[in-house]
């Protein structure tokens, strides 16, 4: 019975005399462990900067990012405009931090769509079994086979470009990895002891669905999100890139790139700066989610 | 007496069995690509019965107009007819080049096969050595900085690489040629045989043609090659790290077998079938990342020609390619689902 003297002692105590303690502990262990991961940490704090950069875009910008002044258009990156101005003479630096706005809202919806989804149709399938089962994994085989943006570009060509249906179309074509993982996960939870000691007490198949399988699908679901963030932001950057996604002047860092095209040769920080920037916040969603992805394989193990 | 040839006859039922539902399996999934490329097609906002007839057009003609292109049938009859005329190779023709749209992808695919193979083979020469060596030195800084190599390989928008290298090297220091698939001075003079234009160049014995032709497709051959590298390094070395874990692999140290003969022949060899599906997975998601690059370099494959098919709106253009490459991606896995029955005695 030693009383914990600091908060150190406390969450690395081998013996937690509550719940809620041993959660913390096992939380904390989880943290150091992915703290000593110098790449892992690189990636947190480029999400964090992201995240950040987003939530004060408003107050942080130098310039209005739609503000065009022609007489200072295509400048090179000076004390001034840190990025250069582009050829309608907007700062580019504002752009691209208002951009962060705009990746941020694809990643959020695109994540809060397909994980749902495609949790709950593997569920349903994995639980249920049977015809339902096949039916439900053939529909997600098929949209599989095909590769997510040559799909997404078929979608937006119908749906026509735009902000809202290019995250309509890569959520359609994201749900089906999160519907085998959730399928394989119910598979083995389905005939443990406690699924069917509820299911002999007469729960409802929806109430077990939702309060014995759900809970235990959701870590796996939360580390695939992780690790796909990355695959989001460039579909959604290469949709931009090809005038699909969000409309100009709307800052999208995808269109930046492509709007910059015409004056690679000599005006190179129109292009390569916002391109930069889709590749230093995916990297940092891959540095993150590999890091991740390290501490609870781990803790499977 | 007939001990020896039952299980022998029953070995063959059940490989039959299998064949046949290997063989059901793909027609569905091949059925299911057409029945998504349909839906696609329908829920599009346009009617294309208006489109044909135009909005002044009076109630009659239009009815004749929906009549003729089958839009007054049932829809499950409307699929029936549009996978009988996927069957038989009518994808419909492109309102882009007023040609048949599986002829347009069939003269496409050569410049996007030709492509992909090239960052296939760099993808295969740099990226199962760098895997093994990144497995053999595990947890040590060779093994964190082909981590961090191959996760950059994950995270590059791969237009965005395509430009700022088309800016480095082939603007600033001129080491490339630029967008295109050959120079314009050799482009009717290299005789058409594989499709491939550096081969048939080089068929043709024309140094100076096929020269030309390489310089135009190494610049985005690297760019596709570095992220397949990327993919290629990491499953290798996944793989190899749980083969080089093998009792067998001690047992061999043990007995004193060189180490690189263990590495090099034992285990990469035990791991091959495995890497092997992962460079041809490599390969079809190449497909995909091709239709960026393509776009970049102006490099006239089947991405460019989707793409450039979006901008004029041409709907059949657009989801015939996008067909297209559903099924060469489904071809692709199914045969490595083949490979790994035919190589791997333990699924046998």
């Amino acid at each position: 019975m030693a009383t914990a003297s600091t908060w150190v002692d406390w969450l690395t105590t081998d013996s937690p005399e509550s719940r809620l303690q041993g959660r913390l502990a096992q939380f904390y262990q989880t943290f150091t462990r992915f703290m000593r991961n110098p790449l892992a940490v690189c990636g947190l704090a480029i999400v964090v900067t992201l995240v950040t950069a987003a939530a004060l875009a408003p107050w942080i910008i130098p310039y209005d990012p739609l503000a065009t002044s022609l007489g200072s258009r295509l400048a090179p990156p000076s004390a001034q405009h840190w990025f250069g101005t582009d050829h309608l003479g907007r700062d580019i630096f504002s752009r691209v931090l208002w951009g962060s706005r705009t990746t941020l809202a694809i990643v959020v919806l695109v994540a809060i769509l397909i994980g749902p989804i495609g949790m709950t149709i593997g569920v349903v399938a994995g639980y249920f079994g049977g015809k339902l089962d096949r039916v439900l994994m053939g529909v997600t085989d098929v949209v599989m086979a095909f590769p997510r943006l040559i799909l997404a570009l078929a979608f937006v060509a119908v749906l026509g470009p735009g902000l809202e249906n290019a995250v309509i179309a890569i959520a359609i074509t994201g749900w089906p990895a999160y519907a085998r993982l959730a399928r394989a996960e119910t598979l083995s939870l389905r005939e443990r002891e406690f699924v069917v000691a509820a299911r002999l007490q007469g729960a409802s198949p929806l109430r077990i669905l939702i309060r014995y399988i759900a809970p235990f699908c959701i870590p796996s679901v939360v580390v695939r999100l992780t690790l796909d963030m990355a695959g989001i932001i460039l579909i959604a950057a290469g949709l931009g890139f090809l005038g699909l996604g969000a409309q100009p002047p709307a800052p999208e860092w995808g269109a930046m790139v492509a709007g910059g095209r015409d004056y690679l040769i000599d005006k190179w920080w129109v292009a390569t700066l916002p391109g930069a920037a889709i590749f230093v916040v995916s990297l940092g969603f891959n540095l993150l989610g590999d890091g991740f992805r390290d501490v609870i394989d781990r803790r499977v193990a | 007496m007939n001990v020896s040839s039952y299980p022998r006859s029953r070995a063959l039922a059940s490989y039959l069995k299998a064949t046949a539902w290997f063989l059901v399996s793909l027609v569905l999934t091949l059925l299911g690509l057409v029945l998504v490329t349909f839906l696609i097609a329908r829920v599009v906002p346009i009617d294309p019965a208006l489109v044909m007839v135009g909005d002044r057009a009076t109630p009659e003609a239009y009815q004749r107009a929906r009549e003729v292109m089958g839009l007054d049938q049932p829809l499950y009859w409307q699929f029936l007819v549009y996978v009988g005329s996927v069957a038989t190779g009518d994808l419909g023709r492109s309102v882009m080049t007023g040609r048949d749209v599986l002829a347009d992808t069939m003269r496409a695919f050569p410049a996007t096969l030709e492509l992909a193979l090239a960052a296939t083979l760099i993808g295969t020469l740099l990226g199962v050595p760098i895997g093994v060596i990144a497995a053999v030195r595990r947890g040590r800084l060779t093994d964190h900085i082909v981590r961090l190599v191959s996760l950059v390989g994950y995270s590059l928008p791969i237009f965005w690489l395509g430009l700022v290298a088309l800016l480095i090297f082939y603007a600033r220091l001129g080491w490339v040629e630029g967008p295109g698939r050959i120079g314009i001075a050799y482009q009717y003079s290299v005789p058409h045989m594989t499709g491939f234009v550096l081969i048939d160049a080089l068929l043709a014995g024309q140094w100076a043609a096929a020269r030309n032709a390489f310089s135009h497709l190494i610049l985005p051959a690297c760019i596709l090659g570095y992220v397949s590298t990327a993919f290629i390094a990491r499953m290798t070395r996944s793989l190899m790290i749980e083969q080089l874990s093998q009792e067998y692999v001690l047992a061999a140290r043990a007995k004193g077998v060189p180490a690189a003969t263990v590495i090099w022949r034992h285990a990469l060899g035990n791991v091959m079938v495995p890497v092997i599906t992962v460079i041809t997975l490599t390969f079809a998601y190449l497909l995909e990342g091709a239709v960026l690059t393509e776009t970049v370099f102006a490099w006239p494959g089947l991405g460019l020609y989707i793409t450039q098919a979006l901008f004029s709106a041409d709907l059949n253009a657009v989801l015939g390619g996008t067909l297209i490459i559903g099924v060469c991606f489904v071809l692709l896995n199914r045969g490595t689902d083949l490979l790994y029955r035919v190589f791997d005695p333990r699924i046998r």
